[in-house]
């Protein structure tokens, strides 16, 4: 086989597939998925929940069938699909971009490819990461590990159960193991709002008579060889333990749904620079990393709350290496993107002149009633109203074209009169 | 009953090193364990320092046994195929007052007799390692000074022991000793297992006055000493090329920022004397400690760099010392209060343990089938750091395996557990200790499912049976129906 290939798209799931459709779509021969598991689909086989697809197919399916209506896209084209093989290396030499690829059939091969498009996804953080003291016993897992062992392999954690953070895999899992009949204690949330879509709160908690501990936290875990119990401490406005107002309640598993973090160490081989608030790539309109022909999309890029948006942003990024294979991406020069007050994180950090382009922000704090601004030597060039902003829902707008090279500030503010 | 020249109770660094350098003689010895694993106690949470051999005054037995140590690391790497590295150590200080300190101690390290020890100034130091402190003013350079994972270390030296004939019981909790008539001691487990030997070798760590005193013998007391260690990312592993102290305390070398031969930095221990000898919590008063140490050295550590957290016990002895010798009790020899330097000392201890056993009579005759090396791992790991791939396409042919990757954070492939599995390690931390699957930034929550998997593919052992590390400490606990449906 020939190793200098076209475009290496590393990951399968939703942003690699709908990233390897666009580029046929596009015209692009000789594009290449890379897929480290057995089958493509990524995270979604394992979401066997409904609600995806709402937006991009007008109608409610479950994450496998999500991910099927993409396969037997991605099945029509003539991309070549390498499952059972992870990328474990990435380097630019003399110019070209080299993966070096471990396969279960091929072993161990060198590829080189003009364009990369980055779709590895995202990581749960662990108890390591948030640093919840106590003893170290078997039974506390991350909500995604104990989702893989429920509904793939067909394992139970165990049956008294209590989930820390309110993040979206925690909420669904707290559905999930309540129908196969565990005792789910509670879900523990250290910030006075939860961390997941509202309708997931009402759908998995306030459906299933789940509590909710919001501004409360895991203080303590208990046990020697299995967890048998932890202690829940209340948070005060500092983030600090409030320790007159602490209780424990007995469990034999901990599930922890405390947010997710792109997995870039790949990219970060290649010399990609990472965002710090995003922690993926830094990124210009065409969803081009710092390394010139590697283009990132999905929750390696940042992490998003539906999956449509995954593959909106896979589109708008397999278009753009469309183009730089073609070479007709000719952008320079672009105009900076400032992130202002209430913005956690946005991306692009750099659009350009004359085009459109859609952009992706999270605010760092609910709040009610507010504008979205988008100002330019105090003039606005967009703005919308808000009724209420949420940090578990991302927020996208197009921002219209223009012109000049003054960089566009981004901000909430209340209405301007 | 099986009869044994010698017993070793205790498969830490201590009782490995010991069996291993025992394990060349044609002589019956076997290694007891309670644990389901080796180096499960206090040895699997060693900071894994090669020290150089200056914290302790000379005359003590620890300062003779760690310099003897020190030296025998080469040619043990050579043999047994650990990683280890001598990438040196640095004291460092901040005033005058922690100056004098390092002078005494560079003082002490040269009765000592610890070779090439330098007291350095800030030019050199700041070259060494840019990113220290700008607040130091000097410090004590000691070049001899390494690093090793302690866990590896010791798997490797039972693996090599075991190679030569060594018998090992794990999950084996000693219940009681008995001497017989003629001399030989009957050891019983909780579980019903009965040995017997001519000598018994007291290597129990934490638990080595417990075990002395079912011989009968009472001459000392261990009391735990909880150290607690915060493990950083591989994304900061260059924050230091050399391990960092503090000027040291009474009851410590300190908090320390230590590279570690994987790549990672760690920073700790805490020294804090507790009662309970299984209390191997974190705390949040310990995360703080560690932090505010470690970065008033190095500035730039951050917490959001942890990727996990841990605690092991020191087995602090009464005076001290190192307890190591002939008791009351004739044929029981105590190796006991093994606490820091004890893994560098270990091989010095299992040559001074050696000694005595001859003085009292055990005759060792080198045996000509002895084989000292043991065959390493082959890690894809390594050959992506060195990018070395045709390398590893050519060591590899012929396995599979070793073109699956099973752990993603710390490119462990499936040929890897493989081998763990059939060097005897069945649960999910001794996989994770002998190949580094699950040790990496995600903490085993995308390659968990595999290693059970694996393991219980090898070793028919139901996944819901299946421990973190030994009985109760099942990670999955109740099967619903049959596999993945898309396989």
């Amino acid at each position: 086989m020939n190793n200098n290939i076209n475009v290496a798209i590393i990951g399968g799931g939703p942003a690699g597939l709908a990233a390897a459709c666009t580029l046929y779509e596009q015209g692009i021969c000789d594009v290449h998925i890379f897929e480290r598991e057995h089958v493509l689909g990524g995270v979604l086989f394992q979401c066997i929940h409904n609600g995806f697809g709402i937006h991009h197919f007008k109608e409610e399916l479950t994450g496998p069938e999500y991910a099927e209506r993409y396969i037997q896209k991605v099945n029509k084209t003539d991309t070549f699909v390498h499952t059972d093989t992870a990328v474990i290396d990435l380097y630019r030499e003399n110019e070209a971009l080299t993966l070096v690829l471990l396969g279960s059939k091929e072993g161990l091969q060198v590829f080189t490819a003009r364009a990369v498009i980055l779709a590895m996804g995202c990581r749960e953080r662990n108890r390591g990461n948030i640093n919840i003291p106590g003893s170290r016993p078997a039974g506390i897992m991350t909500a995604g590990f104990a989702q893989r062992m429920v509904n793939l392999e067909g394992y139970l954690p165990g049956k008294e159960i209590i989930i820390l953070g309110s993040g979206d895999i925690g909420l669904i899992m707290a559905r999930r193991l309540s129908l196969e009949g565990v005792n789910v204690q509670g879900v523990v949330e250290i910030q006075p709002f939860p961390g997941g879509l509202t309708r997931n709160i009402v759908q998995c908690l306030n459906d299933f008579h789940i509590p909710l501990y919001l501004s409360h936290t895991i203080s303590n875990i208990f046990g020697k060889q299995r967890i048998d119990s932890v202690e829940i401490t209340a948070i005060d406005n500092q983030l600090e333990p409030d320790t007159k107002n602490r209780f424990t309640l007995p469990c034999d598993t901990l599930l922890l749904s405390v947010g997710l973090v792109p997995e870039n160490e790949l990219s970060v081989k290649a010399g990609v620079i990472l965002d710090e608030a995003t922690r993926g790539p830094v990124v210009d309109a065409n969803c081009m990393t710092t390394v010139p022909g590697i283009f990132a999309c999905g929750n390696v890029l940042h992490v998003h709350d539906i999956v449509d948006y995954v593959s909106e942003e896979a589109a708008r990024a397999a278009r753009t290496a469309a183009q730089f294979v073609n070479k007709s991406l000719t952008d320079k020069d672009g105009i900076r993107m400032l992130a202002g007050n209430l913005v956690r994180y946005m991306l692009p950090t750099k659009v350009y002149t004359g085009k459109p382009t859609i952009v992706s922000l999270r605010p760092i704090t609910p709040v009610e009633d507010i504008v979205l601004y988008a100002k330019r030597n105090g003039e606005i060039v967009y703005k919308k109203k808000y009724q209420k902003i949420l940090p578990s829902s991302m927020i996208q707008f197009e921002l219209p074209a223009l012109s000049g090279i003054e960089p566009v500030e981004v901000f909430f503010a209340g209405e301007e009169t | 009953m099986k009869h044994f020249d010698v017993i070793i109770i205790g498969a830490g660094v201590t009782g490995a090193a010991i069996a291993r350098q025992l394990s060349r003689y044609s002589i019956k010895t076997a290694i007891i364990e309670k644990e389901t694993d080796v180096s499960f106690g206090t040895s699997k949470a060693n900071s894994g320092i090669i020290h150089a051999g200056f914290h302790s005054p000379p005359g003590m037995l620890k300062t003779e046994l760690c310099i003897k140590g020190n030296r025998s690391f080469d040619i043990l790497k050579e043999e047994l195929g650990f990683s280890f590295e001598r990438r040196g150590e640095l004291v460092v200080a901040f005033n005058d007052e922690e100056l004098q300190i390092l002078k005494n101690l560079y003082a002490q390290g040269i009765k000592n007799r610890v070779h090439y020890l330098e007291l350095i100034g800030t030019a050199r130091l700041r070259e060494m390692e840019p990113n220290l402190s700008e607040d130091i003013i000097g410090a004590l350079y000691a070049p001899t000074a390494g690093i090793v994972e302690p866990y590896e270390y010791c798997f490797s030296l039972i693996e090599n022991a075991r190679q030569n004939g060594v018998a090992m019981f794990v999950n084996e909790k000693v219940a009681v000793i008995a001497k017989q008539l003629f001399g030989n001691f009957v050891i019983e487990t909780d579980s019903g297992l009965k040995v017997s030997a001519r000598f018994i070798v007291n290597a129990a760590g934490l638990h080595a006055d417990e075990i002395a005193s079912l011989a009968g013998i009472t001459s000392f007391a261990i009391t735990p000493r909880k150290g607690e260690e915060y493990l950083l990312d591989r994304r900061v592993g260059n924050l230091v090329t050399r391990i960092i102290f503090p000027v040291p305390t009474k009851d410590s070398k300190g908090m320390l920022v230590i590279p570690t031969v994987e790549g990672t930095v760690m920073v700790g221990p805490t020294a804090e004397n507790i009662n309970e000898k299984d209390n191997f919590s974190t705390t949040r008063e310990g995360l703080r400690c560690v932090f505010e140490n470690a970065k008033k050295m190095i500035p730039g550590i951050r917490l959001h760099d942890v990727i996990t957290s841990f605690s092991g016990l020191r087995p602090v002895a009464t005076g001290d010392d190192f307890i190591i010798g002939t008791t009351s009790v004739q044929g029981f020899i105590n190796a006991a209060g093994i606490q820091s330097p004890g893994l560098t000392a270990s091989p010095a201890i299992a040559q001074h343990v050696e000694d005595i056993l001859v003085k009292e009579g055990l005759s060792l005759k080198v045996k000509s089938s002895w084989n000292p090396k043991r065959t390493p791992f082959i890690k894809l790991r390594h050959s992506i750091a060195t990018r070395d791939y045709a390398g590893y396409i050519k060591n590899t042919a012929g396995n599979p395996g070793y073109n699956k990757l099973v752990c993603r954070c710390e490119n462990i492939t499936e040929a890897e557990v493989t081998e763990a599995v059939s060097r005897g390690h069945t649960t999910l931390d001794g996989i994770k200790f002998a190949t580094r699957a699950g040790m990496g930034r995600c903490q085993g929550s995308f390659c968990t499912y595999r290693v059970l998997k694996l393991l219980e593919q090898q070793t028919g052992i139901p996944i819901e049976k299946i421990t973190k590390k030994g009985g109760g400490s099942e990670i999955i606990k109740f099967p619903m129906g049959k596999g993945a449906p898309h396989e």
